[in-house]
């Protein structure tokens, strides 16, 4: 990246840092509730995703649930297609897709999967939504911190606790019902009766969930995320930030709803703290680009409806990028974004290329070497192959088995086996042809599988045959 | 372990230990009397002096607690063997128990059932494939089919017996075949005419003369074991010769040298091999070869 691209340090608040006691433990936040633009598109991106995590498992296909990660079996049902641990290095590749696709869109639009769909976000505003139900505003949630245990406390706090453990329930359950039969996970669970493990799994997952989102909340951005501490290289002067304008906000002060505030010689904030109190992480978005923020822009929400009520032009804070703070012009097209666009085509291309072209079907051929050869009475030779065969597709299938490279050889036991949906088979034959047919002691022969129904279900093995010397 | 190297790990072991616990707490700080530094400068960037956070002072604390106790119950410091008395073998001994105690008692129900009814069962098939696989295959073939030498298991034809007693016979106690040699007895023209008369029996084409006369010196020499028809005898192991079926090659000469020089096939007995169960399971597998849907 040239020097023009990167981003300025700049050191923010030197005072408050030399104050800063390292070992201080973590200030509770109270983030007040606040609506608007960003705050609905975040509402309408976050339903959909939610809906899909807690109902995919409930989806039946073909008399199996939809998607099921069946461990013990070693099977992994997605809609229509099994798949088997073979199939592994596929999904190492859809992590690097997965992976790439979260630099590439960090590069143009910075932090918005931290902002909007990661579930460390999402789960945390679903506990915030709860916790205002029961606790009600910024205010009298921090009144009923600082106030004695008194009954109505110990039940406004014990309500907000039981949504979060039965949030954070459906969410381990739903998870443990990727990996266990979730129609069979749910009342087992009710009446007690499930094995160890998916109780096991279930009780994790509902803690963590409840710790992390109810809990340690921002600290798990700032301290444990290692996606947050490190995305800021993927940044330049370009991507997409949550930023205040300090050369339209300064001098900050608060003022009369009529004053003149230019003739106060003011700028147009307001100074009224509002997107300090909405921040999820805690921090003060006017002191500039920080690791911290997560890019949720409640603060732009915030302080958009404080400048409607000033009469103010929107976007004293919005997204924008260090080019257009700097007066600059806005360049979507830079040759980072195109070399991820392209990489990212290239990479699905072929990803969606192997998925298509799958053949779930495997073949192993082994050769007996007990004997290499039997010399038949007749004079032909035979060579003792074990086939063994791997239907994974749901339905049972005959197959058929040949062999080339051998004129005139014929296969001696079973070649046409019938393997059961989803199972293996091992099938011991012989393979026996004329010596004349073999002109080297060690002949290369190809064994080809396909499936008496479906000719695309193919598989070719090499093998070889050997006469006696 | 020679007691040097075993001194050699436990002096070296302790010294680390004791090293390591004495970092730790020498160095340890509690004041956080901020503003000291390390010395250390950088680029104008200095090193705060600053106590190690108190949950990594006690994870570490706990790891050499830990290791002490894991010093004490296992085997690591040279030749003590740790108080748990764990070993590798015993540990190995463990699981093929647990394994045996798994299948033994699913191959055990099996046991209480005929052979002719579980060869009908294909989970006991699939056993006894693979059972014939480790056991069986190097000699009679992954196919069973068998070679020179190594009887076809497939074709219905027994030189022992196909029953299911029979097979297990077979399977427990192994069998030992002795074709005599005959070379000495018969003589060069002996061997060819004995040859012409197998050959007739067989319905291949040979001198009559010549099979005649060897017709007279099998009903002196062979039918005590072979029968006088030549069909054989399932309780001395001698293969019926009328059925186009050679175990040692069916050409003139092959013949030939084995009414010359004798044949001694053997099947090792797999008494002492394996158990009780998976015998029976071999015989039901290797009965359902030659008796395809029971």
């Amino acid at each position: 990246m040239s020097d023009e691209q990167r981003i300025d340090l700049n050191e923010i608040a030197p005072a408050e840092v030399a104050e800063l006691d390292l070992y201080q433990k973590r200030e509770k936040i109270y983030t007040r509730k606040i609506e608007g633009f960003f705050q609905r598109v975040r509402l309408y991106t976050g339903w959909p995703l939610l809906i899909g995590y807690f109902g995919l498992p409930w989806l039946e296909w073909g008399g199996r649930q939809a998607i099921l990660f069946d461990l013990p079996a070693r099977k992994f049902h997605i809609l229509g297609m099994t798949f088997w641990p073979q199939d592994f290095s596929m999904l190492a590749f859809l992590l690097i897709i997965a992976a790439y696709s979260l630099f590439a869109v960090t590069v143009v639009a910075g932090r918005v999967w931290c902002g909007y769909t990661c579930p460390q976000t999402v789960w945390t505003s679903i506990f915030m939504y709860l916790e205002q139900r029961f606790e009600g505003s910024r205010n009298q949630r921090m009144k009923l911190d600082k106030a004695p245990m008194s009954l109505e406390k110990f039940v406004r706090k014990g309500m907000k606790h039981s949504s979060w453990l039965f949030v954070a329930f459906m969410t381990g359950m739903t998870f443990v019902g990727y990996f266990y039969p979730i129609r069979q996970l749910l009342p087992e669970l009710a009446t007690f009766s499930t094995g160890f493990w998916q109780a096991a799994w279930t009780v994790f997952f509902t803690l963590a969930t409840y710790i992390n989102a109810g809990w340690m909340r921002e600290q798990v951005c700032k301290y444990m995320c290692p996606y947050a501490r490190f995305q800021s290289v993927m940044f330049d002067k370009d991507t997409l930030i949550v930023s205040y304008d300090s050369k339209r906000g300064e001098p900050r002060g608060s003022r009369k709803h009529s004053a003149d505030y230019k003739g106060l010689g003011l700028g147009e904030c307001i100074d009224c703290q509002l997107c300090v109190q909405v921040c999820p992480t805690g921090i003060d978005i006017r002191d500039g680009l920080q690791y911290e923020c997560i890019g949720c822009a409640l603060c732009i929400d915030a302080c958009n409806s404080v400048m409607a009520k000033m009469n103010y032009p929107k976007n004293l804070i919005s997204y924008t990028s260090e080019h257009a703070l700097e007066g600059g012009t806005f360049h979507w097209l830079r040759p980072r974004i195109i070399g991820y666009a392209l990489m990212l085509s290239i990479m699905t291309g072929v990803f969606a290329y192997n998925i298509i072209n799958r053949v779930p079907l495997e073949m192993t051929v082994m050769r007996d070497r007990g004997e290499l050869y039997v010399e038949t009475a007749d004079g032909r030779i035979e060579n003792v192959y074990t086939i063994h065969i791997v239907n994974m597709t749901d339905e049972q299938r005959r197959y058929v088995l040949n062999i080339s490279g051998l004129e005139g050889a014929r296969i001696i036991g079973n070649s046409e086996p019938i393997v059961a949906a989803g199972t293996d088979l091992t099938v011991p034959l012989r393979v026996n042809a004329a010596p004349s047919s073999i002109d080297v002691p060690s002949k290369t022969i190809h064994f080809s599988l396909t499936a008496e129904d479906n000719p695309d279900l193919t598989v070719t093995i090499e093998s070889r045959f050997m006469k006696p010397l | 372990m020679s007691s040097f190297w075993s001194n050699w790990i436990i002096i070296l072991t302790s010294i680390t230990i004791i090293g390591i616990t004495w970092l730790l707490f020498a160095n340890r700080k509690k004041d956080k009397d901020a503003g000291e530094t390390t010395g250390h400068v950088y680029d104008g960037i200095e090193e705060y002096d600053n106590p190690l956070p108190a949950w990594w002072f006690f994870m570490f604390t706990i790891t050499i607690v830990w290791g002490l106790g894991y010093l004490a119950a296992y085997p690591g410091m040279g030749n003590y063997t740790g108080f748990l008395g764990w070993t590798k073998e015993g540990q190995h001994d463990q699981e093929v128990a647990k394994a045996e105690a798994k299948y033994r008692a699913m191959r055990d129900r099996y046991l209480a059932l005929p052979v002719e009814e579980i060869a009908k069962d294909a989970a006991v098939l699939k056993m006894g494939q693979r059972l014939f696989g480790n056991n069986c295959a190097q000699c009679h073939g992954a196919d069973a089919r068998g070679g020179y030498g190594f009887p076809n298991l497939t074709d219905n034809d027994w030189l022992w017996g196909g029953t299911p007693a029979a097979i297990k016979h077979t399977l427990i106690n192994g069998r030992q075949a002795a074709m005599p040699a005959w070379g000495s007895v018969l003589g060069d023209q002996g061997i060819k005419e004995m040859t012409a008369h197998l050959l007739t029996l067989n319905k291949r084409t040979a001198d009559p003369q010549l099979a005649a006369a060897g017709a007279q010196k099998f009903g002196m020499y062979c039918a005590a074991c072979h029968m006088p028809d030549g069909t054989g005898n399932q309780m001395m192991g001698a293969p019926n010769l009328t059925d186009g079926i050679w175990l040692y090659g069916g050409s003139e000469g092959d013949i030939a040298q084995t009414l010359r020089a004798g044949r001694n096939g053997i099947m090792p007995a797999q008494a002492k091999l394996l158990s009780e169960d998976k015998i029976h399971i071999l015989t039901a597998y290797v009965y359902s070869l030659s008796n395809k849907g029971g």
